[in-house]
């Protein structure tokens, strides 16, 4: 049986995935793809407030990345890595409470799309200026080690993101301090328009771990598998006290950089070309090849995520908006 | 006990009273910091509170920020006041507003070696204040004296939000004073009436606090005109009961500051005086402070620049004579 990802609070921990763990990673993954439709659903309503920011594409490195994590850890997310809030145990409802701006929403509607935190399942959203995380990524590793937690962080950046200061001085940082820091480099071909060409000049971007005296490794990431069992073996080089780990994942944003973008920038052919390695489709091949996925589970699993969906984005849009007055409440902390 | 050593003090008390408090900055650690402000901290305290980090301001901004979002008290500290511009964007983008997003507390505590007449040039001179008075979500603090400097750190330590420590150089060792051994703190968003007077008011805080008593002193001998002299200490939040009930017993008011004219603290307290005591005023709100100009180098040239109290003075005549 799966559990919901209201339920699960990932405590994987064992390194090898029993077919129970694949299972559970498949209906992540399509909870995460059924999750950002229902958003471009409500974005082409008229529901949602401000852009829709999907994850389309990004699924695997996502899902496969948090899978390797354990309840003590921290996570601290990109816009693009909604499956990875879900697979460190956020609820649906929460999710869509936030997109919508809600007054119940984690941040009680003073922030949108992937900016919010529980701090109860260790997660801590992203910021607009996506690499001003990678410091604070820092400094809850330093204190979850001055605290004894033996806890790691994991921290998600662009191909455009990595190109700013705070790449540079938070890893180094991280580095030198060997902090159990683990940084994943979503490199999903394009920063809104640009494409990485016009981003760096090194070959692949995890050849900069060597500039900070850590491991750095690119690897696919539309496979799942190979995802998880690279970010666990960072966690666990990270929890050993052994420091931090820069991982590219090659992966196409097949989206444009919010629904209100047509990406007509992106060559012709190539979404084509990277939707034969879309990630939950390959995946499902493997788990059908491995007879783990049978079609009568795969729809027992679609009609789960789709009971889930529907009761959670029901019960954000009966939800209201936080009453205008609270907008100068909460500023400073008592 | 010099204003530097207080601030040793009270960094130290705190770090003895609540294991949550640790220090990160450059050069803090085995050397005890440009100032020596943490001499002997390292080998009291050890290398896991007393941090020696990289020369990356946003990442020592951005590290405090994310160890006091799980629940630790940073005090961070720049060498000097003006290299915090390369961690502006950590403290407004991150520690200014988290609470607010998220209702994480950041509890931790810049500490910024601000100011001129030190010699310094324009980039170890820097007033930082505005820029950053500017930034719902901060409080900003800016003691004159040893014993508000140490009452004021313990304060910002314990204080559940990000506090902005200016700790004037000029200060450093010129100010002298009681400090009582005992713990006490000087609550954030207090003023402190440094002087009595019925005629003018002035409103200043940091290294321009002395030379306004010592103006209003001598315009007092000479004139027998008597300014009462208000030390902000607290610039966000403003003590504004203080300020205004001082415009009201006075009718003028002199702002004096280090920092430079426009868009300066000055700038809202005549805006904060207007719209609410007007009725109050017998004078145009006057204002002394650095010409819009970067804090040059040169004696003679920053003689000219900065505010003392001969200029005080002038303006306080020129006040008087309405």
């Amino acid at each position: 049986m799966i559990a919901s990802s209201q339920q699960r609070a990932a405590t994987v921990s064992h390194p090898a995935l029993s077919n129970q763990d694949r299972l559970e990673m498949y209906y992540y993954l399509k909870l995460t793809r059924e999750c950002d439709n229902a958003i471009l659903r409500l974005y082409k309503q008229g529901k949602l407030v401000g852009g829709a920011y999907t994850g389309y594409g990004n699924e695997a490195t996502a899902v496969g990345s948090a899978y390797a994590l354990e309840e003590r850890d921290y996570l601290l997310p990109m816009h693009r890595d909604l499956g990875a809030h879900l697979v460190k145990g956020q609820s649906l409802r929460n999710t869509f409470l936030q997109q919508l701006a809600r007054g119940e929403s984690l941040t009680r509607g003073r922030d949108g799309t992937g900016h919010y935190a529980d701090p109860a399942l260790r997660i801590y959203g992203n910021v607009s200026h996506l690499a001003a995380m990678i410091p604070i990524a820092v400094g809850i590793a330093l204190a979850a080690r001055m605290k004894k937690q033996e806890a790691v962080v994991m921290n998600y950046i662009g191909d455009g993101g990595c190109n700013v200061g705070d790449f540079h001085e938070g890893l180094n940082m991280a580095a030198v301090m060997k902090l159990p820091l683990i940084l994943i480099i979503e490199n999903n071909q394009f920063a809104y328009s640009t494409p990485t060409s016009k981003q760096y000049a090194c070959q692949k971007l995890s050849d900069r771990a060597s500039g900070y005296g850590i491991p750095g490794v690119t690897i696919d990431g539309t496979d799942v598998v190979r995802v998880y069992e690279t970010c666990r073996k960072a966690v666990d080089r990270a929890r050993a006290g052994d420091g931090p780990t820069l991982i590219e994942t090659i992966s196409m944003r097949m989206h444009g950089h919010s629904a209100a973008d047509d990406a007509s920038y992106v060559p012709k052919g190539m979404v084509d070309e990277w939707k034969k390695k879309d990630p939950i489709d390959r995946f499902e091949r493997v788990l059908f090849g491995d007879r783990i996925l049978t079609e009568q589970s795969k729809r027992q699993i679609e009609e789960k995520i789709e009971g889930e969906i529907t009761g959670a984005v029901e019960y954000a849009l009966e939800a209201s908006y936080p009453p205008g007055a609270e907008a100068v409440e909460g500023v400073y902390a008592p | 006990m010099t204003y530097i050593e207080a601030i040793s003090r009270g960094m130290w008390e705190e770090m003895e009273r609540d294991p949550a408090v640790f220090l990160l900055g450059e050069d803090i650690g085995a050397y005890g910091g440009a100032f020596k402000a943490t001499k002997g901290f390292l080998e009291h305290f050890g290398e896991e509170r007393v941090l020696d980090t990289t020369l990356s301001e946003a990442a020592i901004i951005g590290a405090a920020t994310g160890a006091a979002m799980i629940g630790l008290r940073p005090i961070a500290e720049m060498q000097f006041a003006d290299f915090v511009t390369c961690g502006f964007n950590q403290l407004v983008t991150n520690t200014a507003k988290t609470y607010y997003r998220w209702r994480v507390p950041v509890p931790m505590v810049v500490r910024l070696p601000t100011g001129a007449y030190i010699h310094g040039g324009p980039y170890h001179s820097s007033s930082t204040e505005a820029w950053f008075f500017h930034v719902p979500g901060l409080k900003i603090v800016a003691p004159s004296t040893p014993h508000d400097a140490k009452g004021l750190l313990k304060a910002a330590v314990r204080d559940n939000n990000p506090v902005l420590f200016l700790e004037y150089k000029s200060l450093y060792r010129r100010a002298k004073g009681e400090v009582p051994d005992e713990d006490y703190v000087v609550p954030i968003g207090k003023g402190d009436v440094k002087r009595g007077g019925d005629d003018i008011v002035i409103f200043t805080y940091g290294a321009t606090v002395q030379l306004s008593v010592d103006a209003a002193e001598k315009l007092s001998r000479e004139d027998g005109v008597e300014t009462m002299v208000v030390d902000l200490r607290s610039l966000l939040p403003l003590d504004k009961d203080l300020i205004l009930s001082s415009v009201r017993s006075t009718g003028k008011v002199l702002i004096v500051h280090e920092d430079t004219l426009t868009g300066g603290i000055g700038a809202e307290l005549a805006a904060l005086i207007s719209e609410h005591a007007f009725e109050s005023l017998d004078a145009p709100i006057r204002r002394v402070a650095s010409p819009d100009a970067p804090v040059p180098f040169a004696p003679t040239l920053e003689e000219y620049y900065l505010p003392d109290s001969e200029k005080i003075l002038k303006a306080l005549r020129e006040l008087s004579s309405f």
